[in-house]
């Protein structure tokens, strides 16, 4: 169907989304190059009933939207590397919390003010542990708008299942970029709806009692049951603990119900890995340019494949080590110093056969930069 | 319903110190909903960190306990999503205005329907002693060793200029008008602002020599006085008592509600 068919910005794309998944209430604070998604959640949220809050800074976004979703609602705030730097404890509170909630962040360049209109990926170890205290995290990423869309419904679903936040890392390319986006019918993706409690009003209900599954049924706040929600460390009732027990009990289950799910959390996508020698691994935006040279150089025979990661946290090492294994070269194309050749490496058997293509000057990485950088590695001079 | 059914009883004895006025503001507080006839599910309570934070853990409502000084944010996306609920909002002086100054003010000029309750004891309590943005020039604490030189703010008259609809102000000496005042700040459609002025023996009181908890509630009585009284005329140092404004200004939520309507209607 024509009308199905849309030519939009990334920003845009992750709005019609967010809105697919069941979004009804946005949060956030006018920055660069995100604020396309509130200015849209502006226009599109009150049509639906929804609601749209403009808060005074990111700080305060983060933490409008973790009550509201404590209340029962879908809800997203969307940032860059400033706001999401404000953000982080109240982050750490939604993860100590359990407190479903989407965070996008449209990555410009750092540190800083950085260069607000300029391409970068330098958040992803920011993404990772940017707020305090040992804790799991979720943080997906995609390169074209047809997957940003898949990824951000399953950025709503991933939060909904374990309770967590979920960062969308996505890059300034992909969040300005125009393409097309066939827009999925109701139904077409499957959406998580909120595991609400079947304790009725009434009866003794444990808001952080997990189930044997790991998860853990809601009771909307303001609803039928009264109870406390803290920061602190807490007992099954949400009540502060320092039992030694009670605190390692709660940490391990925050940590656990993400690392044991990485499987079900880790997204990827391979092209031309079979007999690849030379393995590049991508994400977000220099995934672009990264298939674009695998698909170039294939066609003069070398054998060459991508492996494009989405889900960048949990890191999903047993996955890339499995991939990688035959090898000669794995050669991580990012748009920053190496923050996710570190996890490679890590990932691989060896570890000296791991390279970094990358650039940090907010120019966007193109197919050329990837190859020069490839020759160098393979000794053949640029 | 006796306040008595209003607290988790369960918790107490409570963790503050002897002498301690913010029990005393609970007390009002949870009086003033007996009074407005309130049901304990219909009520959320929202606290940052600190002493008077640690009032949500005490009181049998829906309890959210959040982050230093972002209490009114939480707030605001709970009342947004839920506006058929009633907030209240306890806060510290250090709490409130200090770290979530932005946040108090940003409450106030949206006008939101939430009761922030500011239990202003001059001194930042649960860390141990040190000055506030209301401790005021000339005060010791642990961190103004040499007397402070910071000026204090006035926060009724921060939260009339921010745009709060009601503002008051009273003391924990004064627990007939406290609780007077919480019901109509509870009951008030639109941002309440209720300042209490309480008594903090163990650092403020210490650090200052003012005495004993009961000596510093006497002197609530005898530096206080009733909105616009002669007393204040002949001695403008007293510190003002009363409902500073009660304002008919567009509520927050209503507002919303009408831009959903608008937002129909256009698209």
């Amino acid at each position: 169907m024509a009308d199905q068919i849309r030519f939009l910005q990334g920003n845009e794309a992750c709005v019609e989304a967010a809105l697919y998944a069941g979004l009804n209430f946005f949060a956030g604070y006018p920055i660069t190059p995100s604020s396309e998604i509130m200015e849209q959640m502006a226009v599109r949220l009150p049509r639906l009933g929804g609601k749209f809050l403009q808060m005074e800074d990111e700080i305060a976004s983060m933490c409008a939207i973790i009550g509201a979703s404590l209340t029962g609602s879908k809800v997203m705030t969307a940032t860059s590397g400033p706001g999401f730097s404000l953000m982080q404890e109240a982050l750490g509170y939604a993860i100590m919390t359990e407190i479903p909630c989407v965070v996008v962040n449209v990555q410009r360049g750092g540190p800083s003010t950085g260069l607000p209109t300029n391409v970068s990926q330098g958040d992803v170890n920011q993404a990772r542990w940017g707020t305090h205290g040992e804790h799991a995290i979720v943080a997906m990423t995609a390169s074209s708008h047809q997957d940003l869309f898949a990824v951000t419904v399953d950025a709503f679903n991933i939060a909904e299942t374990f309770r967590t936040p979920v960062i969308l890392l996505f890059d300034e390319v992909i969040g300005h970029m125009r393409e097309r986006l066939v827009l999925p019918q109701p139904g077409e993706i499957p959406l998580v709806e909120r595991l609400r409690t079947a304790v009725p009003r009434g009866v003794d209900y444990h808001p952080y009692l997990p189930r044997e599954d790991g998860r853990l049924p809601m009771s909307d706040f303001g609803g039928d049951h009264r109870y406390n929600v803290t920061g602190l460390f807490h007992d099954m009732w949400g009540f502060p603990s320092d039992n030694p027990q009670v605190v390692h009990g709660l940490l391990r289950h925050l940590v656990d119900k993400i690392q044991n799910n990485v499987h079900q959390i880790a997204r990827f996508k391979e092209y031309y890995l079979e007999d690849a020698t030379t393995i590049l691994v991508s994400y977000g935006s220099s995934a672009r340019s990264a298939l674009h040279l695998v698909e170039n150089r294939r066609n003069r025979g070398e054998r060459l494949g991508l492996l494009e990661l989405q889900t960048l946290w949990p890191f999903p090492y047993g996955m890339v080590r499995e991939k990688c294994a035959r090898a000669r070269y794995v050669v991580v194309v990012e748009m920053n110093m190496g923050q996710i050749m570190r996890e490679v490496k890590i990932a691989v058997e060896q570890p000296d056969r791991v390279f970094l293509a990358n650039r940090i000057d907010g120019v966007y990485i193109t197919p050329t930069d990837i190859r020069n950088i490839l020759r160098l590695i393979q000794g053949k001079g640029v | 319903m006796a306040v008595k059914d209003y607290i988790r009883e369960r918790f107490f004895p409570h963790m503050l110190c002897p002498g301690c006025g913010h029990g005393t503001v609970m007390g009002g507080m949870l009086r003033a909903i007996e009074n407005l006839g309130l049901t304990k599910n219909e009520i959320v309570m929202v606290s940052g960190i600190g002493c008077s934070s640690r009032i949500s853990g005490y009181v049998d409502f829906h309890t959210l306990h959040t982050i230093h000084g972002r209490a009114l944010a939480f707030a605001a996306g709970v009342k947004m999503s839920r506006p058929e609920l009633k907030l209240l909002v306890p806060m510290g002086d250090g709490d409130a205005l200090a770290i979530g100054g932005n946040h108090f003010i940003h409450a106030a000029r949206r006008n939101i329907d939430i009761t922030a309750i500011v239990m202003n004891n001059r001194i930042y309590g649960m860390t141990g002693g040190q000055f506030s943005p209301l401790t005021g020039y000339g005060k010791m604490a642990a961190t103004a060793p040499y007397g402070n030189i910071d000026q204090a703010f006035d926060t009724v008259a921060l939260a009339l200029a921010a745009g709060a609809g009601f503002v008051a102000r009273t003391t924990t000496y004064h627990i007939h008008q406290l609780v007077e005042i919480m019901e109509k700040a509870i009951d008030y459609k639109g941002f309440s602002v209720v300042e209490v002025l309480t008594q903090c023996p163990t650092y403020f009181g210490r650090r200052n020599r003012l005495g004993s908890a009961a000596k510093m509630l006497e002197h609530f009585k005898n530096t206080t006085t009733p909105m616009g009284s002669k007393a204040k005329q002949e001695n403008p140092a007293l510190i003002e008592r009363g409902i500073f404004a009660q304002r008919d200004l567009p509520e927050y939520c209503a507002e919303y509600a009408k831009i959903i309507e608008k937002a129909r209607k256009e698209a």
